[in-house]
């Protein structure tokens, strides 16, 4: 029988809580850039302009089609090479982190993307004529009338893709960054002690998860009681 | 005010929603548009600001040509209020901001200025203690009566109503038609698609009647209630007017 031994754990919290921090600061940075992308890309999908439509939905449908383990490892062994001969940096600096900012961003910006644009669609075709009608351009009526509402409808479902992302983030281990799921591994790995320390990952992030999960279903239940 | 010229409209998979509709609203006159459902006269008063497009013919507004693409759209509809059957006051602003945002964003107003010009729109609609709560807390008829205030806001040359009573409660409806007709007796230019035929009686000028895209009828008002021409207009006054 197996002797479990938790001894690992905790002289190397301060280690893994260093990893945490990498693994919130690719969340928060990825949702941002995402969400931004992402508005952009569902603005552009119902475009009039063919072109603009067609170019947004290719993006989506591109990223949505492919295993993010994948595009991880094609933009770790790619982007690089991309960053240094545009910002000539010198082969030294570890490009790693910026390479899993720009990926995970461009990568959740195509799921987020058709979460908004549901959100546009929730929002009553009346409320883009009320707002034109009183002299705002396209920009405005969107920004100012739409898109709020488009947010708050879809907020619970943004947070719910969030955590995901939170939990997929744990993929940069592929390109030997050492985020918290990352960390654990090379605790577990230099003592021994692997079964361990992946099982205390596993369980911060089950309550990490389940705690923000609950909030958005109460979330949800508040919103569908307002409506 | 506004002039409709030969106008039609026909959507890409061939229905044609109008057919060489022309009349005009002069300075300080109130048209009532009436017809059965989907008569076009939804489509055509959404003509006039640009809500709509057409295929055809021509539509002045203070001499500005809407379907012209070298018009500044925005500019014109700032200018030519209008109010919906459904409100659609925005749900996620308080009745103030309602009044006060297109004031600040599209005419420039200082938050002041906009913040004194709606409560005083909303004390005349009778809502004044309505403004800091959001549109979700009040009644249709209260809403409607926001909409009307919202659309004042902006010191329109003319308004153009779109059906603002029939998504109303029947004991809703008059507290929206006194608020027109206090405008209507104030001189206000308006265009409005409405099957209440006090209202018209009331205050309308001329009575505008449209079935299948066209304009059957388009005359005084007395002339209109007291003998219309075309059978089709016959008909649906019996219709409306036996209840």
């Amino acid at each position: 029988m197996y002797e479990f031994d938790w001894s690992s754990i905790r002289p190397g919290l301060p280690f893994l809580w260093k990893g945490m921090k990498v693994t919130l600061y690719i969340t928060l940075v990825a949702m941002a850039a995402g969400i931004a992308l992402g508005t952009v890309l569902a603005i552009l999908r119902m475009a009039k302009n063919r072109a603009l439509a067609w170019l947004s939905a290719a993006y989506v449908n591109t990223f949505r089609s492919i295993p993010l383990v994948m595009v991880i490892l094609w933009f770790f062994l790619l982007l690089p090479a991309v960053i240094e001969r545009i910002f000539s940096i010198s082969r030294q600096e570890d490009t790693r982190l910026t390479t899993a900012l720009v990926t995970f961003s461009l990568f959740q910006a195509a799921y987020y993307a058709e979460i908004i644009r549901a959100g546009i669609q929730s929002v009553k075709s009346g409320q883009m004529g009320a707002a034109l009608a009183l002299g705002m351009t396209n920009g405005q009526a969107m920004r100012l009338v739409v898109l709020p509402q488009a947010f708050r409808n879809m907020a619970p479902l943004l947070l719910t893709q969030t955590i995901i992302l939170f939990q997929d983030s744990s993929l940069v281990y592929v390109a030997s960054l050492a985020d918290f799921f990352g960390v654990a591994g090379i605790i577990g790995t230099r003592d021994g002690r692997q079964v361990e320390l992946y099982l205390f990952a596993g369980a911060v992030y089950f309550v990490a998860c389940f705690i923000l999960s609950s909030l958005v279903k109460r979330w949800q239940n508040r919103l569908k009681g307002h409506a | 005010m506004i002039t409709i010229r030969n106008v039609s409209k026909i959507y890409p998979n061939g229905f044609q929603a109008l057919r060489e509709c022309s009349t005009q609203v002069e300075k300080g006159e109130v048209i009532v548009v009436c017809g059965p459902s989907g008569s076009g006269k939804s489509t055509l008063i959404k003509c006039v600001n640009g809500l709509e497009d057409f295929q055809q013919g021509e539509i002045l507004v203070d001499g500005t040509s809407v379907g012209d693409p070298k018009t500044n759209l925005p500019r014109l509809r700032s200018r030519v209020g209008m109010v919906f059957q459904h409100f659609e006051l925005f749900p996620h602003m308080s009745i103030l901001e309602n009044l006060t945002v297109a004031q600040v964003k599209v005419l420039g107003r200082s938050q002041d200025e906009a913040t004194e010009r709606g409560h005083k729109l909303l004390e005349r609609v009778g809502l004044k203690a309505q403004a800091p709560k959001h549109p979700g807390q009040l009644s249709g008829g209260q809403q409607q009566r926001v909409a009307i205030a919202r659309a004042l806001c902006m010191d329109p040359i003319c308004m153009l109503f779109d059906e603002p009573t029939s998504a109303l409660d029947p004991e809703m409806i008059n507290e929206v038609l006194d608020v027109m007709v206090e405008l209507a007796q104030e001189g206000m230019t308006m265009m409005c698609v409405t099957h209440e035929m006090g209202f018209a009686r009331k205050v309308a000028h001329r009575v505008v009647f449209m079935d299948e895209g066209r304009i059957l009828e388009d005359a005084k008002k007395d002339e209109f209630f007291g003998g219309a021409r075309t059978d089709r207009a016959k008909l649906f006054l019996s219709k409306i007017l036996s209840h």
